[in-house]
């Protein structure tokens, strides 16, 4: 995924002087390099400096640029958060806060490296948008989405590499909008970010029990596609959220909400990151397993299995 | 980049404009439980020089330059040099800190003259950087200025963009340090000895520096127009927090506080003596 965001941005790039990528000493993945090599002035290195990075994509934004500031999702968001806060959302400046290889997608590298409550954090800035594309396609999408809106800052919450296609099939990519890779009658996943593969998996498991089954992603996280969900829970006979943040502050808290609001009459299961650290290690899917999120664990805790 | 001053410098004129920024501060005072007058009159002949010294106009009063207050919290003598150039009104000072205003304790982005909201110290370097590398970007000459206060050079962030603007040989920078040697809790120089020589650490991180007298408006606008150039540029100057009215210099409970009838009448008098 990160090689499409740089592949994405790169083209961006090459149409519009005021894109400017800064990063934290970061390997210049797949098209950075061509980035840095082709517009070396566009492309800022701040060394292990994120609070820098951050106010300098603010500075550049204040004079009317279109920056991207791209590091290590807990680098990105979490290290230089008061300048997030007050640089970019107070002032609601046009910049793109790359999260990158967000969730415990870092996962041998243990807690310092794992984003599990970026979406929480981010969502409560005003001002701040949300937008966690689910596979290398939506990355594109969502990246040039990005590179074009005047709205204010983004949190773009991507992948790593590796990320399977999972929307070949879907509807067209639309900001703000719930978008269904596939449609069915009875069971709704609803997900969004990079787990949403496990949402896939899940899907295909209930099909070929003869379960009919939509996929929905909330690419956008904030502003959230409230219509959207409320229309899920209504045509369903059962929602399940799978999530890759903590149990506060993200799809699962607001669906519940959304449900209550709209006095929905279908079975709601949500199944997140639970709100303890995770101190062992393993595969990402070692990981999330051990906070509950895997297909079988699901099947289970939702009598579908 | 070269920057071809074109200004000259009246420094009797500059005396007079900032006694009467100090009174017009000090009247807004009375309007108010608080509003760091001690800050706003360390920085008061450092600010004016930037804003009717250093900065270029063309004749309709536009610049190409920019200037971003980084200490936030010094921006009353920010307002009134905006209030006198027309860019604010006398209605915005008057309503100052109330419901009907829109002008606060630090600049807020989005108000007239104000480039970027502050208060918060240690962020205003960074957006310096990124303000340089965009009009370098643009093959535009403005400079960028900016004034930090000596606790904000405390900041992990100021250093960040410290490194950063020389590594970016940004050269369209010019950082005046308002060193009056006191924050919150004392003087700094006792508090944080180390911190001294200031002017070293800038020379070190590849920075140009000079250091002059911050009240005088004079040395202020040679030291910067003197500058060689080819680098960013910091001015350490030696400032008196509260500079202007004698009972409150050097003295840390006039940071932040208003003087009460009775000081301000003294205050007045003080000023008016020296016009």
């Amino acid at each position: 995924m990160r090689n499409t965001f740089s592949e994405a941005l790169y083209r961006e790039a090459t149409q519009n002087p005021d894109i400017y990528i800064v990063v934290a000493d970061i390997s210049p993945a797949g098209s950075m390099s061509k980035f840095s090599a082709q517009y070396p002035e566009r492309f800022i290195n701040v060394g292990v400096a994120e609070q820098s990075m951050i106010g300098i994509c603010a500075g550049l934004a204040l004079k009317g640029c279109q920056p991207f500031a791209y590091t290590i999702a807990t680098f990105s968001l979490y290290r230089p958060f008061e300048m997030v806060r007050d640089d970019l959302c107070y002032q609601n400046l046009p910049v793109t806060v790359v999260g990158m290889g967000a969730g415990v997608i870092y996962s041998t590298l243990g807690g310092t490296h794992h984003t599990m409550e970026d979406i929480a954090i981010a969502g409560a800035i005003p001002n701040m948008q949300i937008v966690a594309p689910c596979d290398p396609a939506e990355c594109t999408e969502a990246t040039r989405w990005c590179a074009r809106q005047k709205n204010g800052p983004v949190y773009l919450r991507i992948g790593k590499a590796g990320e399977p296609d999972l929307t070949k099939n879907a509807e067209p990519w639309i900001f703000g909008k719930l978008r269904y890779l596939r449609r069915g009658s009875e069971i709704c996943i609803l997900s969004y970010g990079v787990i949403t593969k496990m949402a896939v998996e899940l899907a295909n498991r209930l099909a070929e029990q003869g379960k009919s089954v939509s996929v929905a992603v909330a690419h956008t996280v904030k502003p959230l596609d409230r219509d959207g969900i409320v229309a899920a829970l209504k045509n369903h006979k059962q929602v399940i959220v799978i999530e890759e943040n903590v149990p506060q502050g993200g799809l699962a808290p607001q669906a519940k909400q959304l449900a209550w609001e709209s006095r929905a009459q279908c079975r709601l299961d949500t199944f997140t990151l639970q709100d303890k650290f995770i101190h062992n290690y393993g595969s990402y899917e070692d990981l999330l397993a051990s906070h509950g999120l895997s297909v079988p664990k699901i099947l289970a805790a939702t009598g579908l299995g | 980049m070269t920057n071809t001053q074109r200004n000259s410098f009246d420094a009797a004129a500059a005396r007079k404009r900032c006694l009467a920024y100090r009174r017009r501060i000090l009247d807004i005072s009375q309007q108010v439980s608080a509003l760091h007058i001690g800050s706003a009159y360390s920085c008061t002949e450092i600010v004016d020089g930037i804003y009717h010294g250093l900065m270029c106009y063309d004749g309709k009063g536009a610049s190409p330059d920019t200037f971003l207050m980084s200490k936030g919290h010094g921006c009353m003598i920010q307002y009134v040099i905006l209030e006198e150039k027309g860019v604010l009104s006398r209605a915005d000072l008057d309503a100052y800190c109330t419901p009907q205003g829109r002008l606060g304790v630090h600049p807020d982005y989005g108000n007239p003259g104000i480039v970027a909201a502050t208060g918060s110290l240690g962020h205003g370097l960074s957006m310096v950087c990124g303000m340089a590398l965009a009009e370098k970007g643009r093959k535009r000459d403005g400079i960028i200025y900016t004034v930090l206060s000596d606790g904000e050079v405390q900041e992990g962030s100021t250093w960040e963009a410290v490194l950063m603007a020389s590594s970016l040989k940004l050269d369209n920078v010019v950082a005046v340090v308002d060193n009056n040697d006191f924050q919150s809790l004392g003087r700094t120089s006792e508090t944080h000895p180390s911190f001294y020589p200031l002017l070293d650490k800038f020379w070190a991180f590849g920075w140009e520096a000079a250091e002059v007298d911050g009240h005088d408006s004079l040395a202020i606008f040679e030291a910067v127009t003197g500058r060689k150039g080819g680098k960013p540029f910091m001015l350490v100057a030696k400032t008196t927090k509260g500079k202007g009215v004698s009972y409150m210099e050097n003295v840390p409970i006039w940071h932040y506080r208003s003087p009460n009838k009775d000081e301000y009448r003294r205050a007045v008098a003080e000023l008016e003596a020296a016009r």
